[in-house]
């Protein structure tokens, strides 16, 4: 009897903290770690907690790569988060086949997503057989040098307005010591250097042709060949930046020891923590000042089907919060990214934000290649090129033959 | 084992031992289920297209075909002969010489024992991390060598594609001699005492000694260091991914990681599988004949 009742107070006990206070925890994971993501995370988290919930935060260090195989594993293995980052696009696109994601076609209908998310290839990505899966949050793109001014003066020339000038500069950058681009060893940065470098060099209709009608001719063609002279010259100026990070290569930047990095517009969230200024300290150079076209790829956040009811609750709760005017503010300007709705005020938006914000309202943009190809297509895509840059014995008509090869069998 | 009936009823041959073997069955059914039957659904998946998720729909070898044309493969399977010839021959060498010296009645045996054993208590994570500090051009063995005053002193394995192998098998080396050379302690102190006198009053000279009788003694030893150290060259992966993540380039990938890195980065399972049953294949082609040899044929040795 004694026992009974013990236990019947445990289970009180228990119970109590659920029942009390109205508040969900729910546990979103993401892979924001790095100094600029974490400060704008924490803003996610504020908005969230504003609502009368609670976000546990589940952040897994080591960049995309490490995360993904987590989060789908928990995923598949039937211990879901409450929410989960993705670039959108076609990472989850199976866990969404199998019915694992929430539809969340009712609240985007609700809170009419379809007419404020601009460009509309954003939400595109989230819809499967006409279904929306996903919140995006922010548009990254992958079409920017950063240059620091530092190194360029210490070299004695000025600094690049675009990548011929960049390349052009390269020899004086070296006498003095710099190495003149930061590239960091992990696979996606060669393969995405590259990327940006074809939309830069060949242009926004040959990178279509080859990323989205996978036309393995072109991919073959001359235009490609021009970009794989370019990947030589980039292989060449990239030798000696010995770091693997991404966020290593982008201080190698900041400190004034490389003169420039091609990478998205996060590393902008590093030059901020950093307290450099846009225009002053670094420079930025929107499809490395030669085509000034960005792609729209970007994160979004995934909710998976959850039996407990209290929590998909909370789910649309986030869901919603994560496209209020305020949370897409606070949360970009903090990031470094733009935000996902044309109607909100980016008054406190830098030089190089503001620059993104003017190619994105003319229009200028194309998908990211996490939006168009298989994380199949990526993964042999970056094994290509991390062998590319990483030796120099290999020719860019040798690379150029297995990335045709890679684009005909891309589904 | 015979004849142990207890009173008049011959016991039923399934019975006997009973306790026991009850106590085993969830060992084999652990090897039946989890084992067993985990290898033959990867295999089976290995003819499948199944991409995050597995499905059933076969493709023929096409996997096997895409992974013997990927040129990270390649890579992978010749550093992984150059590790493993190397791992092979060095951690025995080192660790059967090492252990011969400590067989030499030397003083405070026992202080150098653990050292030499430590670092195999520590996880390959932290072994790569800190040989990969080591090595660094900027901080390690290199930088402190320049620093001396041998300015043009160049020592940047990980960093150089040739041999970026050899970075990580010095890390290996490292860690796993230790254990290798108590192995071998362990089969030379289970060694008569008697034979060395006998090998000494016939005159025979000590390293004769060690290659023709010490050595064809501690047969038993020396094939349980082997599959140890062997086991451990096909799962090498954990000291690449903290040395150097498979750079630079694709120079220090090995099959292990290629296998991880297309089953859930690339979200290809099918051709993750294909990878982990060639190397499934490799160790069998190794082990069957050895294996054949030492226990089959009804001959017992040794």
């Amino acid at each position: 009897m004694k026992l009974r009742s013990l236990a019947g107070a445990l289970a009180a006990t228990v119970a109590l903290p659920f029942g009390a206070a109205n508040a969900t925890d729910l546990e979103v994971t993401h892979w924001w770690t790095s100094g600029g993501e974490a400060a704008a995370v924490a803003e996610l988290a504020k908005a969230f907690d504003a609502t009368g919930n609670k976000w546990v935060d589940g952040a897994i260090a080591g960049s995309g790569g490490t995360a993904r195989p987590i989060m789908i594993s928990r995923i598949t293995g039937g211990d879901p988060m409450g929410a989960t980052q993705f670039n959108h696009g076609r990472q989850a696109e199976e866990l969404v086949e199998a019915g694992l994601m929430r539809d969340l076609t009712d609240v985007a209908e609700r809170e009419h997503w379809r007419d404020i998310v601009k460009p509309s290839s954003l939400l595109d990505s989230c819809t499967i057989e006409g279904k929306i899966y996903c919140a995006p949050v922010n548009i990254h793109s992958w079409q920017w040098l950063w240059l620091s001014n530092a190194a360029f003066e210490q070299a004695g020339v000025a600094v690049p307005k675009n990548w011929d000038e960049f390349v052009a500069a390269a020899p004086a950058l070296e006498k003095a010591g710099i190495i003149p681009l930061a590239l960091g060893g992990q696979p996606w940065q060669a393969a995405g250097a590259f990327d940006v470098l074809m939309v830069a060099i060949a242009g926004k209709d040959v990178f279509e042709q080859v990323f989205a009608k996978k036309d393995e001719d072109v991919a073959a063609g001359p235009e490609i060949a021009k970009v794989f002279k370019a990947a030589d010259d980039a292989r060449r100026m990239s030798k000696g930046s010995n770091v693997q990070d991404w966020n290593q290569a982008t201080n190698l930047v900041i400190t004034g020891k490389a003169g420039g990095q091609i990478m998205g517009d996060w590393a902008q969230g590093e030059f901020q923590v950093a307290g450099k200024k846009a225009g002053v300290d670094y420079t930025c150079l929107p499809g490395l000042g030669v085509n000034e076209v960005i792609s729209t790829g970007g994160d979004a956040f995934y909710f998976p089907l959850l039996d407990d009811e209290e929590k998909s609750k909370a789910q649309e709760v986030l869901a919603s919060t994560l496209l209020k005017p305020e949370t897409q503010v606070a949360f970009n300007l903090k990031k470094g990214s733009l935000p996902v709705r044309g109607d909100v005020d980016l008054a406190a938006a830098n030089d190089c934000m503001r620059k993104g914000l003017d190619i994105l309202a003319k229009g200028n943009v194309i998908q990211g290649t996490d939006q168009l190809l298989s994380p199949d297509s990526q993964k042999q895509k970056e094994d290509l090129f991390s062998e590319f840059f990483a030796n120099p014995s290999m020719t860019p008509e040798d690379a150029q033959k297995r990335f045709a090869q890679i684009i005909a069998d891309a589904d | 084992m015979t004849g142990l009936t207890r009173g008049s009823a011959r016991p039923n041959q399934w019975l006997r031992n009973l306790n026991a073997k009850i106590a085993s069955i969830p060992m084999i059914l652990t090897a039946v289920v989890i084992f067993l039957g985990g290898t033959l659904w990867t295999v089976v998946y290995s003819f499948t297209n199944s991409k995050l998720l597995p499905r059933l729909s076969f493709v023929g070898l096409d996997q096997y075909e895409r992974l013997w044309a990927a040129p990270r493969w390649i890579v992978s399977i010749q550093n992984l002969a150059i590790f493993g010839f190397f791992s092979l021959v060095f951690s025995l060498v080192i660790g059967f010489v090492l252990a011969a010296l400590m067989d030499q009645k030397i003083r405070f045996e026992n202080t150098f024992r653990t050292i030499m054993l430590y670092p195999f208590a520590l996880s390959f994570i932290v072994t790569g991390l800190v040989w990969q500090w080591l090595l660094n051009p900027q901080y390690g063995v290199q930088s402190i060598i320049r620093s001396l005053g041998w300015e043009s002193f160049s020592f940047d394995p990980l960093y150089d594609a040739d041999i970026v192998i050899y970075g990580i098998l010095i890390a290996a080396l490292w860690q796993g001699t230790g254990l290798v050379m108590c192995l071998m302690l362990a089969g030379l102190r289970g060694i008569d005492e008697d034979i060395w006198k006998a090998a000494r009053v016939d005159g025979i000279p000590m390293w004769k000694t060690y290659v023709l009788i010490i050595i064809p003694m501690m047969r038993g030893v020396i094939i349980t260091t082997l599959v140890i150290i062997a086991s451990g060259i096909v799962k090498v992966y954990d000291l690449v991914v903290a040395q150097t993540s498979g750079g630079p380039g694709i120079a220090s990938e090995v099959p292990a990681k290629y296998v991880y890195d297309y089953m859930f980065l690339a979200q290809n399972l099918g051709q993750g599988f294909a990878a982990s049953t060639m190397m499934l294949l490799t160790v069998a082609i190794i082990i069957v004949p050895w294996a054949y040899l030492e226990f089959g044929g009804g001959r017992k040795r040794g």
